[in-house]
């Protein structure tokens, strides 16, 4: 079924496509700004509390410890909603057909709308990008014959993608199961308070990274982890110990973060919010979190020689570790001079 | 990090971009394409390495005739069976029959038009194994 519409052409015609991030963030700065409210990704990943660290060494990922430089999936729809006054809508649908022509209504009504994607089959993403993880966010803005156009905010241009394929990632069973998930905001401020809005997400960020009492979260979560990978070669042996610590700067890297885990996107909210208050403090905070960055890059290029090279030590893991430790202790001086911003 | 020290180097991204924030000579920060970091080349060829072996050792297995080719397509896409249980509503004790030849062949028709259904594909390519590698491995360079 061919869907064209009025309506749908001139959204088409009028689409301004954002490379970002984090897939997140990316999708709700698009779907906020075609509703009029025009956020960067990194205020939108600063406002939805998106920074943070846990490592959860039972919890497996594809078999491997829970690592995370971000908070949960959704954190960042649901905080932005909280502290900027959005509503949202999102529909789930048992039947897919049904959940196929609901979105195909929305594009004929010129409404981009946000799913939730099975990475796997989205066959514009390179094989080896390609995973089982149901998590990915993207926006749909048209229909062109049988081809949906995907705004993808990890794409540096927009993409289409066959309506079987996009049928197949919408519905995909497994963890976190999208369930045909399609969501858009409702409501949007015109003008919504960032006085407000920005300093309540730092402080509960700040909070979050240095307060909770158990070891798995933010700093603490860093330090646990440093001691874990210190003992790693001994209780695992060095190839496994190896991949572990693969996995750890995959997450970092390689699962679309916009550089350092996150943290140059956080400095970019940091900059943004202190010239837009007029508060000098979240500057320096921005510059001491891009020096904590470059630390991360090279916690990643120390991980990395240590995954290549047979050189697996116990004292190049202790090395990896104290590097680790290094920007725990920046990111806890980071978050203290935040905590005394406003 | 600075704009122009964005790493540039070849990766599993191709033709694609992934975006990177980095401070411009002015000290603020923008949204940089960047083709990919040879640091994110090896931790991930850390773990595709892994899934292509699996994947591999099942084609040969498969063509072996150790395992069905079900067992092959399920690798393929990545899955394992519970998650092929969850995408095809079939039980999962009986998903590892059907991973034998020997009870791949005594599948109903429809039982196998469901995992075809679930892995994406043709019920006739669900009975065929290559006989070669279906990709060569992208290492990006040497190491």
């Amino acid at each position: 079924m061919a869907v064209e519409s009025r309506q749908m052409e001139a959204m088409i015609a009028g689409f301004e496509h954002r490379h970002a991030g984090h897939c997140e963030s990316g999708t709700m700065a698009t779907l906020l700004r075609t509703r009029g409210l025009d956020l960067s990704e990194p205020m939108v990943f600063g406002i939805g509390g998106g920074l943070f660290f846990l490592y959860m060494p039972l919890v497996k990922m594809a078999g491997m410890p829970l690592t995370a430089y971000r908070d949960a999936p959704r954190c960042i729809i649901k905080n932005i909603c909280k502290r900027l006054g959005v509503r949202m809508r999102s529909l789930r649908f048992r039947d897919p057909d049904e959940g196929m022509r609901a979105l195909d209504r929305f594009l004929e009504q010129g409404l981009p709308v946000g799913l939730q994607t099975n990475i796997f089959w989205l066959p514009y993403f390179p094989d080896d990008m390609r995973f089982q993880y149901n998590g990915h966010n993207l926006v749909a803005y048209g229909k062109r014959d049988d081809e949906y156009l995907i705004s993808d905010p990890v794409t540096d241009h927009t993409v289409s993608c066959p309506a079987e394929a996009l049928r197949r990632a919408r519905f995909a069973k497994g963890v976190f199961a999208p369930r045909g998930l399609l969501y858009y905001p409702e409501s949007v401020p015109a003008a919504p308070d960032l006085e407000r809005a920005v300093p309540l997400a730092v402080a509960a960020t700040a909070r979050r990274m240095t307060e909770i009492p158990v070891p798995f979260f933010g700093v603490r979560g860093m330090r646990f982890l440093a001691d874990k990978m210190q003992r790693w070669p001994e209780k695992f042996g060095p190839r496994k110990a190896a991949a572990l610590v693969a996995n750890v700067v995959r997450m970092q890297e390689e699962i679309g973060t916009g550089g350092a885990g996150f943290r140059f996107m956080y400095a970019a909210f940091l900059q943004e919010s202190g010239e837009l208050l007029g508060n000098r403090r979240l500057n320096e905070a921005s510059q001491m979190l891009s020096e904590t960055g470059d630390r991360w890059r090279a916690f990643a290029v120390d991980g990395a020689q240590l995954v290549k090279r047979q050189e697996r030590s116990p004292t190049a893991f202790a090395r990896l570790a104290d590097r680790m430790r290094d920007c725990a202790d920046r990111e806890e001086e980071v978050f203290r001079h935040l905590k005394s911003a406003f | 990090m600075r704009t122009k020290d964005v790493p540039q180097d070849h990766s599993i991204l191709g033709e694609h971009r992934k975006a990177s924030y980095a401070v411009d000579e002015n000290g603020r920060y923008v949204v940089v394409p960047t083709k990919g970091w040879e640091v994110e080349r090896i931790v991930n060829a850390q773990a595709i390495g892994e899934i292509r072996e699996h994947i591999e050792q099942t084609r040969q297995q498969a063509l072996r005739g150790k395992l069905s080719p079900l067992a092959y397509h399920m690798a393929r896409c990545h899955m394992n069976p519970a998650l092929l249980a969850a995408n095809s509503g079939v039980w999962r004790w009986r998903i590892k029959r059907h991973l034998t030849p020997k009870g791949f062949m005594r599948a109903p028709e429809a039982v196998l038009q469901r995992y075809a259904d679930a892995l994406g594909m043709s019920l006739e390519a669900l009975h065929r194994v290559p006989e070669q590698p279906e990709r060569e491995a992208d290492t990006g360079g040497k190491d």
